[in-house]
């Protein structure tokens, strides 16, 4: 006999920000643990990799980028009827607040924010979620437990996406829809590489500020996902799930 | 652009830093004000002023104001 609580099988999920990171390691290890995966991202290459990495049959890729409106409109018509939903898009700024500019801060709002928002404002409008889902949205360590100099900006549309997190879990429990996020600190994505302001050495100098002495990994937040998507946390919403190898115990 | 004036765009992303004490040969790291979100400020600084776009390995390889400067000036 095979016990398993945190199995996704009959379930299906959109895994939105699907094509790198943590969106992708999401995407295949929901298809390892039996749910049919809906992948989406802007770049149809990088979308198309992801869906070669998936297990099992029966999953469905989707382009479209959701910083814009009519995409999500779109993609929402496209969709079956849901039982989870992982919304990972995001991209990152390092400015000190001096020179921040109006364009920084609406460009920042819209990918990270506002896309997230008005995916699930659609899902729920166009009812395609089914009683007992799961929302997961990925947020962020900083701006929630903590912010960095030089990040508020991202800090901000994160702590916007928290607040949010909040609100859609208090609205949605009725329809007995569960919204939580992950609030990771530093992984090892794209976003980690020391090819934007930081450099190398910085990067190895934060490193030895984690108590577990490493940044996380993709698969690290992906679990935890699988966690908030599966009927095992049939009794957990509204929660901020911090997932950051220690980080924001230390001051 | 003259160094000079590159310099005091510098020395403003400090919060109390005589720009005389600088020269085109300062190791700006050693500076007891410089910390990651100097760093931070002057990288955008010169993206504002100069329309150089430069990477944090960009600074660390740099070890004087002169280098950063000329950094900026092969890619203007």
């Amino acid at each position: 006999m095979q016990y398993n609580p945190f199995s996704l099988e009959d379930k299906t999920i959109l895994v939105t920000g699907a094509s790198s990171g943590i969106g992708q390691s999401t995407a295949v290890e929901c298809s390892k643990m039996g749910a049919k995966v809906i992948i989406t991202a802007r770049n149809p290459d990088r979308l198309q990799e992801t869906f070669e990495m998936l297990h099992g049959i029966g999953h469905q890729q989707i382009v479209a980028d959701l910083s814009n409106e009519v995409d999500i409109v779109n993609l929402v018509d496209r969709l079956p009827k849901l039982d989870g939903c992982v919304n990972n898009v995001g991209i990152v700024m390092t400015k000190p607040l001096p020179f921040y500019k109006r364009e920084d801060v609406d460009r920042m709002f819209n990918t990270n924010t506002f896309s997230i928002v008005f995916i699930v404002q659609q899902l729920v409008k166009k009812k395609v979620l089914n009683r007992n889902s799961s929302i997961v949205i990925t947020t962020s360590a900083g701006g929630v437990f903590g912010n960095t100099p030089g990040n508020g900006i991202y800090d901000m549309t994160k702590s916007a996406l928290h607040s949010f997190m909040q609100t859609a879990a208090l609205e949605l429990a009725h329809k007995g829809i569960r919204c939580n996020s992950v609030n990771p600190a530093m992984v090892n994505t794209r976003m980690a590489e020391p090819s934007g302001s930081i450099s190398e050495e910085q990067i190895q100098l934060d490193k030895k500020r984690y108590p577990l002495c490493r940044y996380g990994e993709p698969k690290d937040i992906a679990l935890a996902i699988i966690y908030l998507l599966s009927d095992a946390s049939s009794w957990v919403t509204g929660t901020a799930l911090k997932i950051d190898g220690g980080r924001n115990l230390v001051r | 652009m003259e160094i000079k004036e590159f310099i005091s765009n510098f020395a403003e992303q400090f919060d109390d830093l005589d720009a005389s004490i600088l020269s085109p040969e300062t190791e700006f790291k050693a500076l007891d004000d410089w910390n990651s979100l100097v760093a931070l400020s002057v990288i955008a600084m010169i993206d504002e002023e100069y329309d150089v776009t430069l990477k944090g390995n960009d600074i660390t390889g740099s070890n004087t104001i002169q280098d950063l400067y000329n950094t900026v000036c092969e890619r203007m």
